[in-house]
C-alpha cells in the first residue's frame, strides 16, 4: 500500500512484516526512530511472540542478538556511527558465527569532532567484518532490502548490514509502497536455522580454532560471502516477481549507453548525481551512474562488465582512508586494472554537508575533460585549511583543531550540539 | 549572575538545553560554587561524556574533555594520574554513567580515583528523544517503554557506595541550595566523590508522562514530600498521583563518607591528591 511515511517507519514496517523473533537496540541518532516504532508495535501486540530487549549499550544490543540468533530465533538490531563501533567486537563475532543477524545502520560519521550527520564512515568501518552490506538509495529500497537481508541472511547463514543514509533517509518523508504481510509471508519463509542451540542435539556455537583451522574456517566465511553475491541477484528477482517493483540486486546502472564517464556511488546521493548526469547527457556529454547496492560481497565481475566500454570513472564516497584516499576506489579500480582507465576519487558529504548538482557538475565536467585530480575534497574551504596549518606552523602549542576551526568560522556557539 | 558569566564561553550561546530542563538549575548552582570556591578554573579540568548533562561542561570557560558516551571516568582516570594536582570534575548523566559506562563507574569508585562525579538522573536519555534508562522508574512511559518500563531501576548512589566510593550523596535541582552544600563537601573530599542529582528532562520524561511543565517536574521532584503530592494530585492536568510513575522516595544528602587510599596515593603517583588543590 502507497504511503506517505518517514523512512524510519518504513523501514519498520517491513521489519515488522517480516516477523522478528527478538528486537533489541540502544538509542543512538538517527536511528531510533526505527527502534522506537518497532517498541511501539511489539507492545501493542502486533508482532507477537517477538520480544523487544532494551539494553544497556550497542555491545550489548549486538550480543543479545548473537544469543537470540543462536537459539534459532529471527533477530534485528539497528545502530550507527559510535554504536557500531562500539558492539565491533560482536559485529565480528555475529559474521564468524555465521549467526543471520538484520541490522539497520543509519549512517553517520564518527568523532572525534563528534558529528551527528550523515556520511559512510561507519559503514567503511565494518566493511572487513565478514557481513553482507548492501546500501539503500532511496526509503523504499531500504524497506524492501530488509525483507531481501532476512532471506539473503537465512539463506547463507550470514548476517546482513542495511545501510541507509541517517537523516537524508532515516527522517525524510517520502513515498513508500509497504506490502500485505501476505505477500512478505509468501516470500520470507520461517527461519530454518543451520546451527543452532538445541538440548536435543548439543553443539558448541564459538569453539576456539587454533593455527590448524583458522585459515580454512577464514576461507569458508569467505566462501559464504561469494554465494551471497550469486543468491542477491536470484533473490532480488524473485522479489520482483513478488511484489512487482525491483528493488537492491548487485548494481544500479544508469545511463550507461555510450558512457565514456562513468560515476560510482553508494547509497541516497546517486540522486542528485543522476540529476546532474541527465543536465550533462542532455547537453551531450557522455556520462553515466553506476550505483553499487551490494557493497560486501564486493560484486567485482559485476562492476567489471558495467565498465568495460568505459574511459574515466569518477568514486563520489562519503569517507575516505585517511592518509590513504577513497574506500570505494580501491575496490572499483581494481575492476579496471588490466586498462589504462583513469579512476578518481571525489570525498563529498562528510559530517552531513550538503553534496550538490552545483558543485558536482564542474568536477564531472572536469573528470571528463581528464583535468580531475586523482584525489578531490568537493567544497573544501581551502583559505580555512591554510589558516589553520598556519596556526600550526606558527606556535607549538596551536590547540584543538576542531574548536579553532569553528572559532575561525564564528559558528562554535550556533552549529554544533 | 555577573559572576557565573566569567565561568561561562558566550561564543557557545545559546545553550541547548529545552525550556523547564532540570539540567539549567543544577548547572547554575554548580557556576555558583565554582565561583565561590576558584578564583580561576586554571587548575580545574571538567569532563564529561555524550547526553544533555554531558554537554553543559562545553559552556564552562575551563579546560574541557569531551569523551565518547560513557567513558569520562576512564579519560578523567588517565588524566588524572598524570596531572594529580588537578581537580577533576566528571559530569555524566544515567545513560552515560550508568547504562553505556556502567562499568567504569564501579572501577572508578573501587580505585578510589580522586575526583568529584556529579551524575545527573533524569531518568532518561534525553539527547536522543526520550528512550527508557537504567534509572527510568518501574511503570514510566518511555518511547521505548510504551506499555510503561517494567525493569527495576538501579539505585546509582547504592551503587557507588557498594563499589566502593568514599564519598557518596544524592540531591535534587528541586533544591539548589542542598545541592551546592552538597557538591561543596563532595569538591573537599578526597577520593572518589559520588554525587547523585536527580534533574528533569521536560521535553520527553515529562511529556511522555504527562507530568506537565518545568515547574509542575519541579514540585512533582518532591514526590518524597507530602505536601507537595497533595499539590500535585490537585492539578486536574496532570496524571493522578496514584497512576502517575514516580521516583520512590529517595533519602537526600550524604550516605556515606570514609577515607582510604586513593588511586594516586595507592600507586605513588606524584603525591596523588595532595593540599594543593584544597
Ligand atoms: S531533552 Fe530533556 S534532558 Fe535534554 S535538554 Fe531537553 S529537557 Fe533537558
Amino acid at each position: 500500500m502507497l504511503q506517505q511515511i518517514e523512512g524510519s517507519r518504513a523501514v519498520a514496517e517491513m521489519v515488522a512484516l517480516c516477523r522478528p523473533e527478538v528486537v533489541c537496540a540502544y538509542p543512538i541518532s538517527p536511528q531510533t526512530h526505527i527502534i522506537e516504532a518497532l517498541g511501539a508495535k511489539v507492545k501493542r501486540g502486533d508482532l507477537a511472540p517477538c520480544e523487544f530487549i532494551n539494553v544497556e549499550s550497542e555491545f550489548a544490543a549486538m550480543s543479545v542478538a548473537i544469543g537470540a540468533s543462536a537459539t534459532g530465533a529471527r533477530v534485528y538490531t539497528a545502530t550507527a556511527s559510535q554504536g557500531l563501533l562500539f558492539m565491533i567486537e560482536a559485529v565480528y563475532n555475529a559474521a564468524g558465527l555465521g549467526l543471520p543477524v538484520v541490522m539497520t545502520l543509519a549512517n553517520r560519521a564518527i568523532g572525534a569532532p563528534i558529528n551527528i550527520w550523515n556520511d559512510h564512515s561507519d559503514a567503511m568501518a565494518a566493511r572487513d567484518t565478514g557481513w553482507v552490506q548492501l546500501f539503500a538509495e532511496t526509503n523504499q529500497e531500504a524497506a524492501d532490502l530488509h525483507a531481501q537481508a532476512f532471506r539473503l541472511a537465512e539463506a547463507v547463514s550470514l548476517p546482513v548490514m542495511v545501510c541507509m543514509d541517517g537523516f537524508i533517509l532515516t527522517h525524510a518523508i517520502e513515498r513508500v509502497d509497504l506490502p500485505s504481510q501476505e505477500q512478505v509471508d509468501a516470500f520470507l519463509p520461517g527461519y530454518r536455522p543451520r546451527q543452532l542451540l538445541d538440548p536435543a542435539e548439543p553443539v558448541s556455537i564459538g569453539a576456539m580454532v587454533g593455527p590448524e583451522a583458522f585459515t580454512e574456517v577464514r576461507y569458508l566465511a569467505h566462501v559464504r560471502q561469494l554465494e551471497a553475491l550469486e543468491r542477491i541477484p536470484e533473490i532480488a528477482a524473485e522479489f520482483c516477481g513478488h511484489f512487482g517493483r525491483c528493488s537492491g540486486g548487485l548494481l544500479r546502472p544508469y545511463r550507461l549507453d555510450g558512457a565514456e564517464l562513468v560515476v560510482v556511488a553508494l547509497g541516497s546521493v546517486l540522486g542528485t548525481i543522476k540529476d546532474t548526469v541527465d543536465a550533462l547527457r542532455d547537453e551531450g556529454a557522455r556520462v553515466g551512474v553506476l550505483g553499487i547496492t551490494t557493497f560486501r560481497p564486493f560484486p567485482a565481475e559485476a562492476v567489471r562488465a558495467a565498465l568495460a566500454d568505459v574511459r574515466r570513472v569518477v568514486v563520489v564516497e562519503k569517507a575516505f582512508s585517511i592518509g590513504h584516499g577513497g574506500v570505494l576506489t580501491a575496490d572499483v579500480a581494481g575492476t579496471v586494472s588490466d586498462r589504462a582507465v583513469p579512476v578518481a576519487t571525489v570525498v563529498a558529504g562528510l559530517g552531513g554537508r550538503p553534496i550538490t548538482r552545483a558543485s558536482l557538475r564542474p568536477v564531472f565536467q572536469a573528470a571528463a575533460a581528464g583535468r580531475l585530480e586523482p584525489l578531490t575534497f568537493l567544497d573544501l574551504d581551502r583559505e580555512v585549511v591554510e589558516r589553520e596549518l598556519a596556526r600550526m606552523a606558527s606556535r607549538h602549542r596551536s590547540g584543538p583543531t576542531a574548536e579553532n576551526v569553528l572559532r575561525d568560522l564564528g559558528a562554535a556557539g550556533s552549529k554544533i550540539l | 549572575m555577573n559572576t557565573e558569566k566569567r565561568l561561562l564561553r558566550p561564543d557557545m550561546m545559546p545553550h541547548m538545553l529545552c525550556p523547564g530542563c532540570g539540567h539549567g538549575i543544577v548547572f547554575e548552582a554548580m557556576l555558583r560554587v565554582l565561583d565561590r570556591r576558584f578564583a580561576t578554573l586554571d587548575q580545574v579540568v571538567f569532563v564529561a561524556g555524550i547526553g544533555c548533562s554531558s554537554r553543559i561542561v562545553g559552556y564552562i570557560d575551563a579546560g574541557t574533555l569531551h569523551t565518547t558516551h560513557g567513558r569520562p571516568l576512564t579519560f578523567a582516570t588517565g588524566l588524572k594520574m598524570a596531572r594529580p594536582e588537578l581537580t577533576v570534575i566528571v559530569v555524566t548523566g544515567d545513560g552515560d554513567g550508568l547504562s553505556i559506562g556502567g562499568n567504569h563507574l564501579i572501577h572508578a569508585a573501587r580505585r578510589n580515583v580522586d575526583l568529584t562525579c556529579l551524575l545527573f538522573n533524569n531518568e532518561v536519555y534525553g539527547m536522543t528523544g526520550g528512550q527508557a534508562a537504567p534509572t527510568t522508574v518501574r511503570g514510566a512511559y518511555t518511547s521505548t517503554t510504551p506499555g510503561g518500563n517494567r525493569e527495576t531501576p538501579f539505585d546509582a548512589a547504592r551503587l557507588a557506595e557498594a563499589a566502593g566510593a568514599t564519598f557518596v550523596a544524592r540531591a535534587q535541582s528541586y533544591r539548589p541550595q542542598l545541592f551546592e552544600g552538597i557538591l561543596e563537601q563532595a569538591l573537599d573530599h578526597r577520593g572518589f566523590a559520588f554525587l547523585e542529582v536527580l534533574t528533569d528532562c521536560t521535553e520527553y520524561f515529562g511529556r511522555t508522562n504527562r507530568l506537565g511543565t518545568g515547574v509542575d517536574l519541579l514540585q512533582s521532584q518532591s514526590r518524597a514530600e507530602p505536601a507537595i503530592g497533595v499539590d500535585l494530585a490537585a492539578r486536574p492536568t496532570l496524571r493522578p498521583v496514584a497512576e502517575t510513575a514516580v521516583r520512590p522516595t529517595l533519602p537526600m544528602g550524604v550516605f556515606h563518607q570514609s577515607r582510604r587510599p586513593t588511586l594516586a596515593e595507592a600507586l605513588g603517583v606524584g603525591g596523588g591528591g595532595d593540599e594543593l588543590a584544597r
